[in-house]
């Protein structure tokens, strides 16, 4: 039936653009917005015709922000830098930590083994204010309060269960019958841990980094409360645009559009990953 | 010096004991089949064997070397999975060869060896492709490949030809007993299909219940089951098992079956039942005395032979297997001479073989 399918295929489209429409137009209204001065942004109606400006582009990377009442310097660059040292070093910490422990959960039946993974997913259930209070006073005495090292500790608690519960649904799916072939071969249990399950469970490792990246990334109350100053994210150095002159929305729009590049740019390289399906064929059933 | 000699192998998981006690001896290039129903532990054994098993307890001796508590990679057995088990993520060439980077071989003898053996299995033309891209028939040789190349002592096959059709499966029952002998390897085999038992072993260990029944040769299994539930198993169709009277007579006992008579030079149990393999029901024509009347139910053809359900005066039901369909429906059943096993209902144990018809008397 070529008619009926022709209409499907025209709703489908239809659909797909709303949604599409949906999701994007705010991104896209950013970035319009950070090619436009703040009194351009301000009226009223919106304007989609105007000369773009790179002020606001330029304002960040060199650090200084000129507002009504005068100069204002901004670390926006170093808040990018930090959110990068930040973001990366959590997920390689807890990539090192989540994927043997990840394995040993799917692979061993042990006394106490789920309460200790569900312990540690009802970590991302709890609200964070839970945690903060105690937590700030407990690094202000052992002096890891602002440094990049507490808070890559505290990112645990975003990346590791996200790593841990992804990462051992796929080493369930490597069936155990090719690590056994491969340890009958005469390879030792970790060669096999490093040249079978590893390589199998790729997708899932790649897909649980890049999503605890954005995840780290866009994480910004414990940041808030435990960094100052020079460990701050952009997530939460963007704060700085709101100033006593008035909020910066120009500004704000081009931090947000440079702070999404770098996420954006992982879940590009990594995406040829996520849809490698390694493990077809592998196995009969 | 036994290839493998397995003995007190108990393998329990919880409460539920699959394997009880259970010893085994393959001499060495000894062919050995494994042969039970589904989820009789069959493959708990094999990985027993090969160390795969955390909860099994006993001794596993290989060319006399005790690896009861050695690692999977320190046996040097090799291992044909029913799943295949091959590295998605590796050529077919890297997946035969993983063997020999064990062994920390040169690139030149591995090439090599790796040549041979796919050689041998004629998949030496898909040695570059994924296992993705291969088809069922080369999945399956290159795992076997990949169990041979090492040129282990043993190999263990888990039911390897479950997943090919039918056509491979006939070709590798001619093809691997052959392989193994040339190669002077020892293996056991895990079936269920008894055919696949009678082709691939020199002996067939018959798993039930926790312990093996039965291991003779495969023709001795088929003749002579040791026990009621051996008799069911192995066989298609399957031994006929008919409920008989016994008296004690001479040395031995009289058992009458659904009106023919026979002597067993053993006492009788209370419970008789004779066994009788349907190529040894005789169709004839005329009545005679060592024959009793009986009538066609059913023809089904089945590879080549034609299987004939009958039923006797007494109302006892009776499988034959014939070159050729009956043409009358009603006509004489006899037994071949010596055909026939007597066991004992109660404990299901075969007492005694090879009968002497004897005239029926009131």
């Amino acid at each position: 039936m070529p008619v009926h399918d022709r209409s499907l295929r025209l709703l489908r489209g239809a659909a797909l653009t709303l949604i599409v429409l949906f999701f994007m137009f705010p991104i896209f209204w950013i970035a319009v917005m950070s090619l436009q001065t703040n009194s351009q942004i301000l009226s009223l109606p919106p304007k989609l015709v105007f000369s773009p400006t790179l002020s606001n582009y330029i304002a960040l990377i060199t650090g200084r922000l000129s507002t009504s009442v005068g100069q204002l310097n901004i670390a926006f660059m170093h808040n990018l830098f930090n959110s990068f040292l930040l973001s990366s070093c959590s997920v390689v910490l807890a990539l090192i930590l989540g994927v043997p422990a990840a394995y040993a959960f799917a692979r061993f039946k042990f006394r106490l083994g789920e309460d200790m993974a569900f312990t540690l997913l009802s970590l991302k259930f709890a609200p964070p204010l839970l945690v903060l209070l105690p937590l700030s006073l407990e690094f202000q005495q052992i002096g890891l309060d602002n440094t990049y090292a507490g808070l890559i500790w505290i990112y645990q608690l975003i990346t590791l269960p996200l790593i841990l519960w992804i990462v051992r649904g796929y080493f369930e799916d490597v069936s155990p019958d090719i690590e056994n072939a491969y340890r009958v071969d005469g390879h030792s249990w970790f060669r096999g841990f490093v040249k079978i399950a590893i390589p199998l469970a790729g997708p899932g490792i790649a897909a649980a980094g890049l999503l605890s990246f954005i995840f780290a990334w866009n994480n910004f109350i414990f940041a808030l409360v435990l960094a100052s100053g020079s460990k701050q994210p952009v997530t939460v150095g963007a704060l700085a645009f709101v100033t006593a002159s008035g909020i910066q929305y120009g500004q704000i729009a081009a931090a947000v559009v440079l702070s999404i590049i770098p996420t954006f740019a992982i879940a590009l390289y990594a995406q040829r990953w996520l849809v490698e399906g390694l493990s077809l064929g592998a196995v009969k059933g | 010096m036994s290839a493998l000699s397995v003995s007190g192998l108990s393998v329990r998981f919880g409460t539920h004991e699959v394997l009880r006690d259970v010893a085994l001896d393959v001499a060495p290039s000894e062919r050995v089949v494994l042969f039970g129903p589904s989820g009789v532990g069959k493959t708990v054994m094999l990985r027993a064997i090969a160390g795969l098993e955390p909860n099994a307890r006993g001794r596993v001796l290989l060319q006399g070397r005790d690896v009861s508590d050695a690692a999977p990679e320190a046996r040097h057995i090799g291992v044909a999975f029913q799943n295949f088990a091959l590295y998605p993520h590796m050529s077919a060439r890297e997946n035969i060869a993983s063997p020999l980077r064990a062994q920390k071989r040169d690139a030149a003898e591995i090439a090599r060896r790796v040549d041979a053996v796919a050689e041998l299995l004629r998949i030496g033309h898909v040695l570059d492709h994924a296992p993705r891209a291969l088809s069922n028939g080369q999945k399956q040789r290159t795992a076997l490949a990949r169990a041979l190349v090492g040129e282990p002592r043993l190999i263990l096959f888990d039911d390897p030809l479950r997943n090919v059709d039918a056509k491979l499966r006939y070709e590798m029952r001619i093809e691997l007993p052959r392989l193994l002998a040339a190669r002077e390897t020892a293996s056991v085999y895990v079936t269920q299909d008894f055919r696949e038992a009678m082709a691939m072993g020199e002996r067939v260990a018959v798993l039930l219940d926790g312990t093996i029944v039965q291991c003779a040769p495969a023709a001795e299994v088929y003749d002579n089951p040791a026990t009621i539930a051996v008799a069911r198993l192995f066989g298609d169709p399957p031994m006929n098992l008919i409920p008989a009277r016994g008296v004690a007579a001479g040395g031995g006992c009289r058992v009458n079956v659904a009106g023919l008579a026979f002597g067993f030079a053993a006492a009788s149990p209370a419970e008789p039942v004779f066994g009788v393999r349907p190529e040894a029901v005789t169709l004839h024509d005329v009545g005679s005395p060592g024959r009793v009347p009986a009538r066609v139910l059913a023809v089904t053809p089945m590879n080549e032979r034609q299987i004939v359900l009958l039923r006797l005066a007494d109302g006892t039901e009776l499988v034959a297997s014939e070159a050729a369909a009956p043409a009358a429906t009603e006509l004489h059943v006899g037994i071949a001479p010596g055909a026939g096993t007597l066991f004992d209902a109660a404990s299901g144990l075969a007492v005694a073989t090879s009968p002497v018809a004897e005239e029926v008397s009131a």
